[in-house]
């Protein structure tokens, strides 16, 4: 195989590691929000719950800046063209997203009942919100969205965002996404915190965890009738990135299916993720929370893996001109974009891993309610 | 036909101006301060006084009050090239996308985990650790600037890489050309250095608040003193730095500097005047009036005494065979697309230095479509395009002269302060005190002026030279701009609400522990009445 469409694969590998670390960094800080509420029931409590994340979620959150930042530099035109079809969902994600770090910040520095109360919502809104669109987005992805291009590349759509905002398959989806988080962050939260919000914690996450299994399983059923998209006649993986010409695709009911078909093997990976979502539900009925925990990782793991091997080649399939659908191949960088990217990668990503371990090692074992609110530095 | 909407074009730039000023109301107050926390540190572990620790954490919690915004506000921009520049994104992509991922691998990661441990590790790490942590903090905003910077020059000055007629867009070609471009590494030392202006003129201001109001003087004196020496070397840098970009653009972006000088007709070295204010008129392409500074204009941009500056009206009259040459390059373009013939491909190769000038031609052709243009209306689109590879003068001339007036004021501003406060005789100048406090918001003011004398100077282009900013845009309806445009306003709103007023009630508390002061008024404080008692939701 030619050096360009290795470089191709590893960059669709490297988009879905990312969407996995997403999933359960990010997830796990949004499911403390969206659980804040509920699993602290005054002050001292819910300062509890933030602080517990206090010192990573700004660290975490570089996941999704990272995911957006390698959409961007390895698959240009699908970052530029999947960012304004949804333009009203991406912005809605913004505005949800933007307002987290400004809560962490500002909650606890001032003593008025209404100002950290509306902080609270504000992490409610900001835990929910952003997962469910990043859930709903696959959902949207898979069921093909309408747009086609211009001559010189520019896109242009061709359906209303009413259309894919509001359908129940994407709402599945979303909602799998949140329970994700909810038992991520339930997780964590236990990990870190002791009697009344480790035993609340406990509660929620466990329901997240057989939520998202149940989610998974009916969304994997939906999918066997959902019309999929095939190619055609075998396209060639070297190709220039040009998503105008050089490809013939079909909407086939079911088509999500055929690398299953073809590779019964990758079954393992829907069987990994509900797994997954199963024993780690247990094991946090049993208490034992850091295994749960690595389990949730796994969840993610097996849900990103399944989508992106059902809808290998395609990262984001066009239901109006389906010829001109976005894939791993006409969509990327440049072959010296992606090897440059790849060297940089391989430098940093193992820094990266390694400060961030010693950084969760120095603020390990539980955070106790007493020391957070004696401590001027805290959140 | 598929068209570009101006109004959304116009309602795209004014969000991306609207997003990326605000961001940035932030950004070079956390590039000062993170080297400022870290110089304070640097003093407290090596001479073990505690007040230099109260000082790391007093100005560290202001700090951190703006940091979380300008966090916030950056991940709009990473969005807004998605969500609002599609082309853009599809044309130049494979170049800018790989700064902005480097910069979330290399800085951004790196300034957001340790920042985690500079507010929580005070009692987990040795003063050793700790402070390398603060010290990663600055490194990774700085490098943030770095790699942000390599991907704005590349917008300015695109080299190391060329337009492909296969792939339709720019590829990226040469890593080292990126990042050495000389536009990124001056426009790099020269904006963070400006934050660092900020920063210090922030710290001086608090502290001559203090000061005035005979509050921890010591701390006060202190702080006031690091921070005057901190922006006199850091003034001196931005205005050198300044220097040198200017002799830059006068190489790659003769239209910017042109309007930045207001300089409508090519310049007569060596005694052509360096205008000091004018009313410049681009419905006319006249300045009302000059008042200028004789025999200066020539060694300041060209840095000799004999070269010409290209006037504003020789480069639009340069600029006609280029936009005739242009459009036939994206006819040939277009054609390619379909036939693939070598015919169309040599025709393209012939014509495509200057096809970015067809692109531009497209506004005013028929349709939006330069590639059939009627024979006989050719040479009206071409007389029509000209005058629009000239940026908005006005604000480019103005803008400009706001930031270099103001830098001079910080210049005099520190130079005075810093050699007052070694004499330690600060107390007794009142005004000067006054001044510094009321001189806080203006280096970020003149950062903005910076922005837009940059920025809007590269108008009309987002790849100078390459794709037309017109022609950037995604093809968006005018509702989904109302939309994110209302949400901004009232978010943003409330952002710059609660900062202010927690900057504010920060700012007057003062540091919680000041060592040097007897009678502190401010002990560690208790906890709120309500922490403890149960609020049930």
């Amino acid at each position: 195989m030619e050096l360009y469409a290795i470089l191709k694969i590893v960059w669709a590998v490297m988009l879905g590691v990312l969407f996995i670390g997403l999933g359960t960094m990010v997830g796990m800080d949004m499911g403390v929000g969206t659980l804040l509420r509920f699993v602290g029931r005054n002050d001292a409590e819910r300062r509890t719950a933030l602080n517990i994340i206090g010192p990573h979620w700004d660290g975490n959150q570089v996941w999704f800046i990272l995911g957006g930042g390698a959409i961007f530099a390895a698959f240009p035109t699908l970052y530029g063209t999947s960012f304004s079809v949804f333009y009203v969902v991406m912005i809605t994600l913004l505005f949800s997203m933007i307002l987290r770090p400004v809560a962490f910040e500002y909650r606890s520095k001032a003593d008025s009942r209404l100002w950290r109360a509306s902080w609270d919502w504000v992490f409610l809104v900001s835990g929910f919100v952003p997962m469910f669109i990043y859930g709903a987005a696959f959902g949207n992805i898979l069921e093909g969205v309408g747009y086609h291009f211009g001559w010189t590349g520019q896109y242009y759509q061709d359906e209303s965002f009413l259309s894919y905002l509001l359908n129940p398959f994407a709402i599945l989806c979303g909602l799998m996404s949140v329970s994700l988080s909810i038992y991520q962050g339930g997780a964590m939260l236990m990990l870190r915190a002791d009697n009344p919000i480790w035993a609340r914690a406990r509660h929620y996450a466990i329901a997240g965890g057989i939520f998202a299994a149940i989610l998974f399983v009916a969304g994997g059923v939906w999918m066997q009738f959902l019309p999929g998209f095939v190619m055609q006649a075998p396209v060639n993986p070297a190709m220039l990135a040009n998503p105008l010409h050089g490809q013939s695709v079909a909407i086939v009911a079911g088509g999500w299916m055929h690398n299953f078909h073809n590779h019964p093997a990758l079954w393992a990976l829907p069987v990994v993720g509900v797994v997954c979502m199963l024993a780690g539900s247990a094991m946090l009925a049993a208490g034992r929370t850091v295994v749960a925990w690595w389990l949730g990782l796994g969840a993610w793991a097996g849900t990103i893996m399944t989508v992106g091997c059902a809808m290998f080649p395609f990262l984001m399939p066009s239901s109006t001109v389906p010829d001109q659908s976005l894939t791993v191949w006409n969509s990327t960088a440049s072959e010296y974009g992606l090897g440059c990217m790849l060297a940089v990668a391989a430098i940093f990503v193992p820094i990266i891993l390694s400060y961030t371990s010693w950084c969760y090692y120095v603020m390990r074992g539980k955070v106790h309610t007493a020391d957070v609110v004696n401590d001027t530095h805290s959140y | 036909m598929e068209f570009i909407d101006p109004n959304v074009v116009d309602l795209s730039r004014f969000q991306f101006a609207l997003t990326a000023l605000y961001h940035f109301m932030f950004v070079p107050l956390t590039l000062g301060l993170t080297f400022m926390l870290a110089a304070m540190e640097t003093v407290y572990v090596v001479t073990g006084r505690q007040i230099y620790k109260d000082m790391a954490q007093f100005w560290g919690k202001l700090f951190g009050i703006n940091f979380a915004i300008g966090v916030a506000t950056g991940i709009t921009m990473e969005f807004e090239f998605g969500t609002n520049w599609s082309m853009y994104s599809h044309f130049f992509g494979d170049m800018f996308g790989t700064p902005l991922a480097i910069e979330g691998l290399m800085a951004f990661f790196m300034e957001s985990t340790f920042v985690g441990l500079m507010f929580f590790g005070w009692d987990r790490l040795s003063k050793q650790a700790h402070l390398a942590v603060t010290y990663l903090v600055a490194l990774g905003s700085n490098l943030s600037a770095l790699w942000i910077l390599i991907a704005n020059a590349g917008m300015n000055v695109p080299e190391g890489a060329h337009f492909d007629p296969e792939t339709m867009r720019m590829q990226f070609e040469s890593f080292v050309n990126l990042v050495f471009n000389p536009d990124a590494q001056a426009k790099f030392v020269h904006t963070s250095v400006a934050g660092y202006v900020s920063a210090a003129m922030f710290v001086m201001g608090i502290s001559a608040f203090y000061l005035l109001r005979g509050q921890h003087r010591q701390f006060a004196a202190r702080s006031f003193r690091m921070a005057a020496l901190f922006g006199i070397i850091s003034t001196v840098a931005v205005i050198t730095l300044g220097d040198v970009l200017g002799r830059l653009d006068y190489e790659k972006q003769p239209t910017k500097i042109a309007a930045i000088e207001g300089l409508w007709h090519t310049s007569k070295p060596p005694f052509e005047p360096w205008i000091l204010a004018a009313l410049p008129d681009d419905a006319k392409q006249e300045n009302h009036f000059e008042v200028g500074v004789p025999l200066v204009l020539t060694p300041l941009i060209t840095h000799t005494f004999d070269q010409p500056i290209t006037g504003m009206h020789e480069l639009e009259d340069a600029a006609g065979p280029r936009i005739r040459s242009g459009i036939e390059a994206v006819s040939a373009l277009r054609r390619y697309g379909v036939t693939h013939s070598d015919a169309d491909l040599a025709l393209f190769t012939q014509h495509e230095q200057d096809m970015g000038y067809g692109l531009l031609a497209a506004r005013h052709a028929p349709n939006q479509d330069v590639t059939n243009i009627p024979e006989n209306q050719i040479d009206t689109v071409v007389k029509a395009t000209q005058p629009d590879i000239l940026p908005n003068v006005f604000v480019t001339f103005w803008s400009f002269r706001f930031m270099v007036f103001l830098s001079l004021w910080f210049f005099a501003l520190f130079a005075i302060s810093a050699y007052i406060s070694l004499k330690r005789r600060l107390e007794h100048n009142k005004l000067l005190l006054k001044l510094c406090m009321w001189s806080i918001p203006l280096p970020i003011l003149a950062t903005e002026f910076g922005w837009i004398t940059a920025e809007a100077g590269r108008q009309p282009w987002t790849v100078f030279g390459w794709l037309p900013t017109f022609l950037s845009a995604s093809s968006h309806g005018v509702s989904y701009m109302v939309f994110s445009l209302i949400g901004f306003v009232l978010l943003y709103s409330v952002f710059i609400a609660a900062e202010l007023y927690l900057m504010f009630k920060f700012a007057r508390l003062g540091p919680e522990h000041d060592s040097m002061e007897p009678h502190a008024q401010h002990a560690a404080p208790k906890p709120s009445a309500f922490d403890m008692h149960s609020t049930a939701s």
